[in-house]
């Protein structure tokens, strides 16, 4: 995750004209927060009953658990602050958005890969998520700031988790190093997104509310790099392309597919009860 | 069996403050460290402890069962060692 | 190997216990059916017959591979789950089963065998599983019908065992049922809430009904008394405390606490011959198809290959991983690190 491209219009408060209203940033926000815990929680749902060991099936678990606690939490109170009639709930933001109105970044929209792959991606987006709810403890919304509070703690977990296991691969055997070692090179075109800037997170950062992406990418580097370090591990070179896009609603491919698999239910049946 | 297994860990959970560590049940992993977050991923998801010990099976010593007679019969006929074995008057109180 | 019991570490030459040394046929086997008199429990390293510790191995093995392989048909749920309310409860669903298969691996442990040999055993087709879950879930009222009426025969069988005469066995099943108390409710909300739906939704609910009705009855298992016995454990099982009741009575306990629910939740099912014997004080059910039972069983089911290869695929796709941590904690250990900080 290295520093995003300079954004000076938006560090003067001078924002672009024609910048939706507050209220519309706010949900933004949210939305893009929860939308990442979203679709996490998605793609580690479908490790379950494929984990390595059985062990890991529970970890993995806990981890979609935790996950999927904080996308609720956030949509519900995207929710609240949207204030549409009729106001939209946790699952009418999950179930019956289309795909350009999620807000995700592209690292959790990536298909299943490999154990390592996960591990790599898991470190990224725990390591990422701390220094962010950490940041937002002192969240001026304060349902959010409540959000933070006990999320650092569960996000906190994961990243020891994935920590845990990028060592244990690193510094494993010759076959698992290589393997984790393909699974950073395969989501560092993903990482750079974490940290990038978006109107609705500099609105955020202004009120307050939320926190520049940009600022939390030192810490994420300096700790991913030092777990690489303890595994034997090298840090990626940055590659020529890497995503972008995701929290203004264009994603891969895999999101359609996705969505479709998460969506189709509840759309099948409008209006129906669960 | 081609591969080597993860090692049995036991795990003990203290339930709350205030109480000791009880056994809960074992596990499997790689070291300590997986089997103390493997502990917690497998016997705590219902708020049942507050601190995990693991210790690897094969570190404990138990009495075994041949020895059970010569270790715990001659206990029994030691009644002196519990309150009720003494007699008092009724109508002394704190004793 | 668990417990609070534990062995020295013997090799594999060394007889487990005095069960099976010449001695054990004397005094020792006059030991183990007073405990078994008494009611009480044994525990890992008393002397047992080895009949007895076999039989063990195979139910507990059974019983956990259940779990494990349970989580399948349900699993592939999680990804559509139509709430995110529904798809908390069925990850954290599916999670417990991974835990219960665990702590019924560790129990058989307690037996002398490794859980790795257990795993061979089921990919090899060697050790069976529940038969129920080869069968497939077609529909989300598929994950309520697990829960109600799976989940809810498993309960039925497994409270009994809570007061198996073997402790490490009786003191798993306490936890996973205490852990399961919400999987048959979860099952029956579901179910509920589809009963109150649109049309499609109680469509869906009363087609759930009638395809696992007679397969969560067949769970109990074929008639192991009387002159229906169709032979197999079940005297020896019984006098060992290893087995409560038959599994007769256990169908008709379950018929009997689930006909109501199935009227409460407004559905049929699919069974001609089931109404209320006054006389008997129990609801009367209809022939079981015995012949499906025993080829579902045999592998010839909608599933059986599935979920054999789901399984052996995860278990061979994890196999680096499990040797990286292996090879991981030796240097560890030749670091000296291998206490926790």
């Amino acid at each position: 995750m290295s520093a995003p491209d300079a954004a000076p219009a938006a560090v003067a408060g001078a924002r672009k004209p024609g910048l939706p209203d507050a209220r519309t940033l706010h949900t933004r926000y949210l939305l893009s927060l929860g939308d990442d815990a979203l679709i996490y929680a998605q793609r580690l749902g479908e490790w379950l009953t494929h984990a390595p060991q059985i062990e890991e099936d529970m970890a993995l678990g806990n981890v979609g658990l935790d996950l999927l606690g904080q996308a609720r939490s956030l949509l519900t109170r995207a929710g609240e602050v949207e204030d549409a009639h009729p106001r939209r709930d946790e699952d009418a933001l999950a179930m019956l958005r289309d795909e350009r109105e999620f807000r995700n970044v592209h690292l959790v929209e990536r298909p299943r890969g490999d154990f390592g792959q996960e591990m790599a991606r898991m470190l990224w987006f725990a390591s990422y998520q701390y220094e962010l709810y950490t940041a937002l403890l002192g969240s001026a919304d304060a349902t959010l700031a409540g959000v933070a509070q006990k999320a650092v703690k569960e996000v906190a977990y994961h990243r020891d988790h994935a920590t845990q296991w990028v060592l244990r691969l690193g510094d494993g055997t010759p076959e698992s190093h290589a393997r984790v070692q393909a699974g950073l090179e395969a989501v560092h075109p993903y990482v750079q997104e974490l940290g990038e800037d978006f109107d609705a997170a500099r609105w955020a950062s202004e009120q307050g509310v939320g926190v520049l992406p940009s600022s939390l990418a030192a810490s994420v580097n300096a700790y991913v790099g030092e777990v690489l370090e303890g595994a034997t591990l090298v840090m990626p070179d940055e590659p020529r392309w890497h995503a972008r896009g995701g929290r203004e609603g264009v994603h891969s491919g895999a999101m359609g597919l996705l969505l479709a698999e998460l969506q189709h239910i509840a759309r099948s049946h409008p209006g129906a009860t669960w | 069996m081609s591969e080597t297994s993860w090692p049995l860990f036991e795990v003990f959970v203290r339930p709350k403050r205030g109480l000791s560590h009880v056994h809960a049940g074992s596990l499997h992993a790689p070291d300590a460290q997986m089997a103390l977050r493997n502990g917690r991923d497998l016997y705590t998801r219902r708020q049942e402890g507050v601190s995990i010990w693991v210790v690897a099976s094969e570190d404990i010593t138990a009495s075994s069962p041949d020895e059970r007679d010569s270790f715990f019969d001659p206990a029994a006929d030691k009644v002196y060692r519990h309150p009720t074995f003494y007699e008092v008057p009724e109508d002394v109180e704190y004793l | 190997m668990y417990g609070n019991d534990f062995g020295p570490r013997d090799d594999a030459t060394t007889p487990l216990n005095a069960a099976e040394t010449e001695e054990y046929s004397t005094a020792l086997a006059e030991y183990f059916d007073g405990l078994i008199d008494a009611d009480s429990r044994i525990e890992p390293r008393d002397a047992m017959p080895d009949a007895y510790r076999q039989t063990l191995i195979r139910q507990i093995a059974q019983h956990a591979h259940s779990e494990i392989i349970g989580m399948q048909p349900e699993g592939s749920w999680i990804g559509r789950a139509p709430s995110l309310r529904r798809k908390a409860i069925l990850m954290a669903k599916v999670q417990d089963e991974a835990g219960h298969g665990l702590y019924l691996y560790s129990a058989a442990e307690t037996l002398g065998v490794d859980r790795s040999e257990l795993l061979d055993k089921l990919h090899a087709g060697k050790q069976k599983y529940s038969s129920i879950f080869n069968y497939p879930t077609l529909t989300w009222a598929d994950v309520g019908a697990i829960g109600w009426l799976v989940d809810g025969a498993a309960i039925m069988n497994q409270v009994p065992l809570c007061r198996c005469s073997y402790g490490p066995y009786a003191r798993a099943m306490i936890r996973v049922c205490k852990e399961e108390s919400f999987h048959q409710r979860q099952g029956f909300e579901i179910l509920w809430t589809l009963s109150k739906g649109t049309e499609e939704q109680r469509a869906m609910l009363q087609d759930a009904a009638d395809r696992w009705w007679w397969p969560a009855l067949m769970m109990f298992g074929p008639p192991d008394t009387g002159e229906a016995a169709t032979g197999g454990h079940t005297a020896q099982s019984m006098a060992w405390g290893i087995k409560r009741f038959s599994n007769d009575d256990l169908r008709q306990k379950f018929v009997d606490m689930t006909v109501p629910q199935a009227i409460k939740l407004g559905i049929t099912l699919p069974d001609p011959d089931l109404r209320w014997d006054e006389e008997r004080g129990h609801w009367d059910f209809g022939p079981i198809d015995w012949d499906e039972f025993w080829r579902v069983l045999k592998g010839d089911g909608p599933c059986n290959a599935q979920r054999i290869s789901t399984r052996v695929a995860a278990h061979e796709e994890g196999a680096w991983v499990r040797e990286a941590a292996v090879a991981y904690a030796g240097k560890l250990a030749a670091r000296g690190e291998g206490a926790v900080a």
